[in-house]
Order: structure tokens, then C-alpha cells, then sequence
């Protein structure tokens, strides 16, 4: 490996940051969103989903990584599926030996982890095009910006829907559950008011920087 | 075809190279794969078999130890020892003296949502259901869930009458649903109010099950007895 | 569950669990797709056709598996039939309409990876489904798919010429109109019986 000089350094560093926010897998690019809003309905669920997609994104990128010369253009895809079908496929067997009940939990959607865009996607945008160092980087950054954006939605969905956290009970008696938040409707409109966050901060910081370049 | 001398033509791969990437990663795949499904196997069982005997413990109240049973051709109940590998089965539950406290059956069928699973306590002596534990549901949280958590409702299963007709060969007064409050048989079940669908679904759940299950659990009780 | 009536299957299926708004399968096309009537509903029409493929297949496949004791392969086979069926699709759909191709445009491969239909494999195989039970169940999921996009669309459609504010413009607002119609449908519930 190359000496890092700081300049390298910084950019290094950089594709790890730009999954968590900048390129932010669900509050940016959109993807994945089948199991975001489908296990987020407790903070534990989002959580465990964001880690065990984690755990694929960056093995899978490690490996497709190291293969990419061997790989052709014309079956890459092919390859690409394969791989991570066969990390989430051990993924789903280790989670059914940690704990049945959380296996149960998140139910289909592990296996539905194949199909999450964002891995596809980064294997071809990225793996498949660098270093397995930067790769890694690369998958740790996006997963964790996932399972984020993931925890953001589970802890306000339970907070709300069940007045608890992390199966911690918050409010006792004095709170009426608002049910609505665990159910699917809940999931869709938590995610609808986080980008409207997100949405309001980028356009803010947007405007503070025009007003800026007109003053100077 | 007349040559392009400004665009380089790309080597196109040879079928080898693609086959032996494809093949290649197939075949690492795949051990990976078995690897970790040898690995993950044993310990997957014996978290599934706690989990069924945590649950049949506390359908059989003071049951300290368990076997399990499987019906065959004719209607007997077998033994079975060891690995348990489907078919109709149900578990029998002991206590500290061996002595035999009941019989833990499963049993499922449609909620409100999708399928409910839950395994009932079977007692010989008092004749009728006395726990229940919902293995499976996707009931609405909050509403259907409550045949989980609702006290009133979880008091119709403390002893809930399955007692059989004199020739033994049907139960007498079949489990029934009834609105919240109307309960005055020991055979029916007190619905829940806001959860009607839910709670109905457990009775006819109950219903079907037993009217197959107990006539025939009955006849094997000394079988059941022995395997103390 | 096996022995449930076909008709069952299908409300259940399209309506009552439907797969984008009770599932939450199949969003990103969901999103994607749902801006023009016409887009949503030739997608819906693809989406129900490789459903039905995949579905029978998928049988096929588990009862394989199960015959040879490899459960573990289930995934990467199933993923492996999805990914075929799409590329016969795509090749029968820019040989038949090459302007519908071009509307479609990346969608089209992207239906590969559309949680729904590998959702749809999972689901039916976990119920344990007979083949007839496994396309009505198809059946169901796909045209429950095609009616949650045509509704989006339309009222996408429409609010095209409402003011909205640029904060929730795009994305958000598609939510919570997904949110609104989740709601909706919950009135489904029991229809099953």
C-alpha cells in the first residue's frame, strides 16, 4: 500500500463519511427502502436490519473487490447477485442462531437484504472499481449511514407506537400508544417527516450559501 | 465488415473466462454456504427445542420435564425419541415425581391479519384447558395483541372445559366465542372488546383443535402415563 | 393456510395484505414509477407477469430443493429465476414496443430487484402453497401491486397541479399519500373472513 500523505488521507477518510451523510443511502439516494420502513417498527428490529446489511455490504464489496479482474463485464451482474445472496443466506442462519426471536422479527426480510439496491448498487459503482481497502471503507460508510437512517425511523416509531425504547419502557402509564405508528402507515409518514427534515436543512444550507456568494 | 481503424475494437472475453468466474464463484459460494449451514445447524435446533419446551412449561403449569408424542396410522400415540421430524405431534408434560400433568397440543388458524399459532395445556384430571401461549402472531399491535397481554381474556384458559361425551368419542359442549362479559359456561370464551376478530380466532382456533385432539389424547391415557 | 379457498388468496393477496402497503415490498419502482397513469400501469402489467413466472418457478424450484435436501439454496435460486424472467421480459417488451422499452427505460432491470416478486417466492413458499394456490397467490400480489401504482399515480397526477411547497415536493409527499392509502386499506381487514 501506498504511503498516505494527508491529502490522501483526507479522501480516504471521506468515502467512509459520505455514506453517513452526504450520500446517505435512505434520506439521499432513496434505496433500500423495502426493509427501512418494513422492520423499523422497533428501535431493536432497525438495528439488528441495519447490521446484518451491513455485514453484507461490506462482504460482499470485499470479495467483489478482490475478484474484480477475474470477473467479466458480460456476467457481472450475475456474479454480483450471487455473492451477496450467498452473504445474506449465511447472515439469515447466524441470526437464526443468535436468537429465533429476533429471526422471527424481521421474518422474510433478511432474506430480502439480496434485493436492497444500495448493495447491487455499490458493488457496481464502486467495489468493482477499487481497491479492497477503499471498498471496505466504502460498505462500512453506507451501512452505517443505514443503519442510521434505519434507527431514526425505529426509535421514533416505537417511541410513538409503543412508548418504549429498546423495549424500555418510557412513559409508563400516562401515555396513550399511538398505534398507528407500527403499523405500515406509521412507517410510511415517519419517513415522509424525516426527509422533510432533511429536505429543510439541505435548503436552508442552500440558501445560506447563495446569500453568501451574493455578498461576496 | 469494413474496418473501423479509429475505434479500437475491445476484446471480447472468452466463454472461458466467463465460465470459470461464474463457476468459480459458484462453487466458493456454495461451500461457504454449506459451511456455515453445518456450523449454525446444532445450535439452531437446540434454541428451537428450548423454545418449545419454555413454552409447553408454561402451558402445563409445574411440568418440569416433557416427551414428545406422534399419532400414527392408528390413532396411538408413539414415543418418539431423539429427533422429532414432523407429522402430528403432540408433548406430553411431567413433574418432579414423573407424575403426569397434561398434554401441550399445537394448534393454528386465520386472525385478523394472518395466521395465529398457539399451543394449549391439556389436563386429564380437570378435563379441560388449562394454558395457553400464542406461539405466532401478526395481529394488529395494541388490538390483537391483547389476546396475549389481556388478563380477563387469559383468565378463560385457566380452565376451560373440554370434557368429553360418555362414549368418549366427541367432546360434549364444544368451545364457543361469546360477546365480552356473557360468559356463563365453563366452555366459553369471553371475547375481548376492540379485538373481536382476534379474539373469536383463538376460540374457533381452540374449537377445531380440541374436537380432534382430545377424544384421541384421551384414549392413550395410560401411554402417556407409562413415558413418566 | 394450505387449505385456504382460492378466492382467499387473491383478496388477501391484492387487498387486505397488499404487497406495497401492507408489505412494504416493492417500494422503490413504487416510488419511482408512480408519476404517469400510463407508466404505472404498463409497469404493474410487467411486474404481475413476472410475478406469475416467478411464482410457478419458485414452486417448481422449493419442491426440488426439498427432494434434495439443499434448503440453503433456496435464496440464490430463487434470485437466479427472478433475474431470467426479467431478462425474457425486457427482451419480449423492446421487441413488442419499443417506445413502452424506452418508457420504462432502468426500471425494467430494476424489477429484478423489486422486493416484492422475491418477497412474493419467500412468502409463498413459507405458507407452503400448492401450485394452483401459488398463482392465484401471484395473481393477487401482482395486480394488488398494479392497483396501489395506478392510485398513486393518479393522485400524483393530479396534485402536479396543486401548489405544494418545495420542502415536500418529491419523495415525502409520495410517503405520506402512501401513508393515507395504507390507512385506507386497512379497511380491508376481515374481508377474508
Amino acid at each position: 500500500m501506498p504511503a498516505f500523505d494527508s491529502t490522501r488521507d483526507k479522501r480516504t477518510t471521506d468515502e467512509f463519511v459520505k455514506g453517513l451523510w452526504k450520500e446517505n443511502p435512505v434520506f439521499v439516494q432513496v434505496l433500500g427502502m423495502c426493509p427501512v420502513l418494513a422492520v423499523s417498527n422497533t428501535a431493536r428490529n432497525a438495528l439488528a436490519m441495519g447490521l446484518a446489511t451491513l455485514f453484507v455490504l461490506v462482504m460482499s464489496n470485499i470479495v467483489i473487490s478482490s475478484l474484480r479482474r477475474f470477473i467479466p463485464k458480460q456476467v457481472r451482474i450475475a456474479t454480483y447477485i450471487l455473492v451477496i445472496a450467498t452473504f445474506v443466506t449465511i447472515t439469515e442462519y447466524v441470526i437464526q442462531a443468535i436468537s429465533l426471536d429476533l429471526h422471527k422479527a424481521l421474518g422474510a426480510f433478511i432474506s430480502l437484504i439480496v434485493v436492497n439496491c444500495l448493495i447491487l448498487g455499490r458493488a457496481e459503482a464502486f467495489a468493482s472499481k477499487n481497491t479492497v481497502g477503499r471498498s471496505i471503507l466504502d460498505g462500512l460508510g453506507m451501512g452505517v449511514g443505514f443503519t442510521f437512517a434505519l434507527l431514526c425511523l425505529g426509535a421514533v416509531r416505537e417511541i410513538f407506537g409503543s412508548g418504549t425504547l429498546f423495549g424500555v419502557e418510557l412513559f409508563h402509564d400516562r401515555f396513550q400508544d399511538w398505534v398507528m405508528m407500527i403499523l405500515p402507515a406509521g412507517g410510511f409518514f415517519t419517513l415522509a417527516g424525516w426527509l422533510l427534515v432533511f429536505n429543510w436543512f439541505k435548503e436552508r444550507k442552500a440558501r445560506a450559501r447563495s446569500l453568501r456568494e451574493e455578498a461576496a | 465488415m469494413s474496418q473501423l481503424p479509429l475505434v479500437a475494437q475491445a476484446p471480447r472475453p472468452s466463454t472461458w473466462h466467463m465460465y470459470r468466474a461464474m463457476v468459480g464463484i459458484g462453487i466458493l459460494c456454495g461451500l461457504l454456504i454449506v459451511v456455515v449451514f453445518e456450523l449454525t445447524r446444532p445450535v439452531i435446533e437446540r434454541n428451537k427445542a428450548e423454545a418449545l419446551q419454555r413454552a409447553i412449561f408454561q402451558v402445563l403449569p409445574d411440568a418440569r420435564s416433557s416427551q414428545t408424542f406422534r399419532l400414527d396410522g392408528d390413532d396411538r400415540f408413539e414415543l418418539l425419541q431423539g429427533k422429532t421430524d414432523g407429522g402430528p405431534m403432540v408433548y406430553a408434560g411431567y413433574d418432579e415425581q414423573q407424575r403426569l400433568i397434561g398434554i401441550a397440543v399445537e394448534a393454528q388458524g386465520m386472525g385478523y391479519q394472518d395466521v395465529i399459532r398457539v399451543l394449549y395445556g391439556y389436563s386429564f384430571e380437570k378435563d379441560a384447558i388449562i394454558g395457553i401461549r400464542v406461539l405466532e402472531s401478526k395481529e394488529t399491535p395494541g388490538l390483537g395483541t391483547k389476546i396475549e397481554t389481556d388478563p380477563d381474556f387469559l383468565k378463560n384458559f385457566e380452565r376451560l372445559d373440554v370434557s368429553l361425551t360418555d362414549d368418549l368419542s366427541r367432546i360434549a359442549n364444544p368451545i364457543g366465542f361469546v360477546k365480552p362479559g356473557k360468559k356463563e359456561q365453563p366452555w366459553q370464551v369471553d371475547g375481548i372488546t376492540g379485538a373481536t376478530i382476534s379474539s373469536t380466532a383463538i376460540a374457533n382456533i381452540l374449537s377445531a383443535s380440541t374436537s380432534y385432539w382430545i377424544p384421541r389424547i384421551r384414549q392413550s391415557l395410560d401411554d402417556f402415563r407409562k413415558a413418566g | 393456510m394450505a387449505g385456504d379457498p382460492l378466492w382467499s388468496i387473491f383478496v388477501n393477496a391484492c387487498l387486505i395484505n397488499n404487497f406495497v402497503l401492507a408489505y412494504f415490498l416493492g417500494i422503490c419502482p413504487f416510488l419511482g414509477v408512480s408519476a404517469k397513469l400510463e407508466t404505472a400501469t404498463r409497469m404493474g402489467g410487467a411486474v404481475t407477469f413476472v410475478m406469475l413466472v416467478s411464482s410457478m418457478c419458485a414452486f417448481g424450484i422449493n419442491a426440488l430443493l426439498l427432494t434434495i435436501d439443499a434448503p440453503y439454496l433456496k435464496l440464490i435460486s430463487f434470485i437466479a429465476v427472478i433475474a431470467s424472467t426479467v431478462q425474457l421480459v425486457e427482451m419480449f417488451i423492446k421487441k413488442v414496443s419499443p417506445a413502452l422499452f424506452r418508457a420504462l427505460g432502468i426500471f425494467l432491470p430494476l424489477i429484478t430487484t423489486n422486493c416484492a416478486i422475491l418477497g412474493l417466492a419467500l412468502f409463498q413458499t413459507n405458507k407452503g402453497y400448492g401450485f394452483l394456490q401459488c398463482v392465484v397467490y401471484a395473481l393477487g400480489a401482482g395486480v394488488g401491486f398494479t392497483l396501489a401504482l395506478i392510485l398513486m399515480a393518479g393522485l400524483r397526477e393530479k396534485l402536479e397541479l396543486a401548489a405544494v411547497p418545495d420542502v415536500v415536493k418529491g419523495t415525502a409527499l409520495t410517503l405520506m399519500l402512501a401513508g393515507l392509502l395504507s390507512i385506507a386499506f386497512m379497511g380491508f381487514a376481515g374481508l377474508g373472513g
